[in-house]
């Protein structure tokens, strides 16, 4: 028995056609199964099973009770260790609950085990993780492709259907592209939609936690669940959160869909146009007008976003010493050298990378010419959506500019990898919120993403719009 | 070429971390190219424009300015590499 939709699944529960115990331990069978696929880095059958014990005596309705949840392993959990997929976090067992994890505790959900990433979330295939990569469970045999990444180990547990849901956070594209990659939905909300206290910083002003989900109605329900106002996170927005499940509306009947004219790509395959293309002649079918949109600066998005997250990331990582927590070097002849040895074999490539390149930029004389200039760019392409917004009710694009790769694709020209997220990018940059969701299939009958775009808080649309495009899939 | 043998150890120095021969040379090629290519951003007029730091930065709520105790010096030691009365141990620093 599967069952891969949470909100079935929740009234199966209710009219007691299926136990707590029984639901879980079907997903617990799967979860053993698919080892070989690498999607926790931490997963206890004995830990699930105290949770389901301890559910089983809790009298109280709970909005999610018994639910099967996947987190990402860079949300700080009391009851299983923490690692942000690096080496340095390796032993790191947090003395206290992130926001979102608390939320859904306290909504009743099951934790199933913590998720795959790339270290400290910086990557786009979830390769760079100390763990070892995880397989996109879409992959034929002997060819194993990649998920995604960062959230790569999340989408694929929602993938593989080994949970009803899972956390993610999305800096550059880390939910949007992996959601992609491996058929399911996944939404980054607005910035400062859910605090991101509790959650293994790297560019605090992009950071941003979502959801992945079997499909539009399940992330809505699960949104809600993990959106609120939280004072121990400072960007954390006080805006009232809607029930976005019970608002679900897929009339989208004299609205305006923007398309920005600079994602088309020259090198975008075929494939992928023309899905972006049945996407707006769908839309319009629904009544919805075509608005052609610019958004001029989006090409500068990609360079100023890998000036912007690597100078964040250098200043948040310096926390990791060998002092407080996680791993300490053992050659340790003077405090200087604890942390330089402690930092050199605690972190992986692409994280030193980051971190030197935000040094840099961060170094004086170089502050001015390259990250100055990087936010004052960063505001003239949030201009640019502020002005397209004015036109248009949501925005339409392709999530990812390829379906998923080859897990042992080579790549090892850094700029080549930071083009995965050439879509996601402009949006984090100006804190939108976005949703991907499978639209189509490439030739080899992988999945393609569609992803829309909304205005700052107005995830209601953007569901709405995503509600109304996957029944047209269906 | 901005990023030469010079500036990659002053940059390593000043991150904390240890880089040897071959990897201070990657990091020369990775940072280079790197860079070359965020110069892009030189097309873009950005005369009078006030830079972004934060998004939410229009909603920020306020907050009463009071103390509370979140966290025992107990648990905030716990994941300590290493510790001693109370306090988190490193290297003697002082001669």
């Amino acid at each position: 028995m599967s069952q891969s939709s949470l909100k079935q699944t929740l009234k199966d529960l209710d009219t007691k056609k299926i136990s707590i115990r029984e639901l879980n331990q079907d997903y617990l069978k799967r979860i053993k199964e698919k080892e070989n696929l690498n999607i926790f880095i931490h997963f206890s059958e004995e830990n699930v099973l105290k949770q389901i014990d301890n559910l089983e005596k809790d009298n109280s309705a709970k909005k999610l009770k018994g639910i099967p949840i996947a987190i990402k392993d860079l949300f700080c959990t009391k009851s299983m260790p923490t690692t942000a997929a690096s080496k340095i976090l390796e032993n790191f067992n947090p003395t206290y609950e992130s926001f979102v994890t608390q939320k859904l505790l306290d909504e009743g959900s099951i934790f199933v085990g913590k998720t795959n990433l790339d270290e400290f979330a910086m990557g786009s295939a979830t390769n760079t993780s100390f763990f070892g990569n995880t397989i996109n469970p879409l992959s034929k045999e002997n060819e194993p492709l990649a998920p995604g990444g960062s959230s790569g180990g999340s989408a694929a547990a929602v993938a593989a259907d080994l949970c009803l849901g899972a956390t993610g956070t999305d800096t550059g594209g880390s939910i949007r592209q992996p959601a992609s990659f491996c058929g399911v939905v996944g939404i980054k909300p607005t910035y400062g939609l859910c605090s991101r206290w509790g959650i293994a910083a790297f560019a605090s002003s992009l950071d941003q936690a979502g959801i992945f989900s079997h499909n539009v109605e399940d992330a809505s329900i699960l949104l809600q669940s993990i959106a609120g106002f939280d004072q121990r996170d400072s960007t954390s927005a006080k805006v009232d959160i809607p029930n976005y499940f019970e608002n679900l509306d897929d009339d989208l009947n004299g609205k305006t869909v923007g398309i920005p004219r600079e994602y088309s790509i020259d090198g975008t395959p075929m494939e992928i146009s023309q899905i972006w293309e049945d996407a707006i002649k769908f839309l319009e079918k629904k009544g919805v007008k075509i608005k052609k949109i610019s958004l001029p600066h989006t090409k500068y998005a990609l360079p100023t976003y890998y000036i912007i997250a690597p100078a964040e990331a250098s200043s948040n990582l310096a926390r990791y010493d060998g002092v407080k927590y996680g791993f300490r070097s053992d050659e340790i002849n003077s405090l200087d050298e604890m942390y330089e040895n402690t930092r050199a074999q605690g972190f992986g490539r692409e994280v030193k990378r980051r971190i030197l390149i935000g040094t840099y930029v961060l170094s004086a004389g170089y502050y001015d010419a390259y990250y100055l200039k990087a936010q004052k760019v960063r505001k003239l392409i949030a201009d640019d959506f502020n002005k397209a917004f004015k036109e248009c009710d949501f925005i339409v694009t392709p999530t990812a500019p390829s379906a998923a790769f080859p897990l042992n694709e080579k790549q090892s020209d850094p700029i080549k990898m930071y083009l995965n997220d050439v879509f996601t990018v402009p949006a984090s940059l100006a804190g939108l919120p976005g949703i991907s969701i499978p639209f189509g299939k490439d030739k080899n009958n992988l999945p393609l993403g569609i992803q829309i775009l909304g205005k700052h808080f107005d995830e209601q649309q953007v569901f709405n719009t995503a509600l109304s495009l996957e029944r047209s899939y269906e | 070429m901005k990023i030469d043998k010079n500036t990659i150890n002053k940059i390593a120095r000043l991150s904390r971390i240890k880089l040897d021969d071959k990897e201070s040379e990657d990091y020369i090629k990775d940072l280079n190219s790197i860079l070359d290519w965020v110069e892009h951003l030189n097309e873009v007029n950005t005369e009078n424009v006030e830079p972004l730091s934060n998004i939410s930065s229009s909603i920020l709520p306020k907050r009463e300015d009071v103390s509370n105790d979140a966290n025992s010096s107990e648990e905030i030691l716990e994941n300590a590499p290493d510790k001693l009365e109370g306090f988190f141990a490193v290297p003697k620093v002082v001669e």
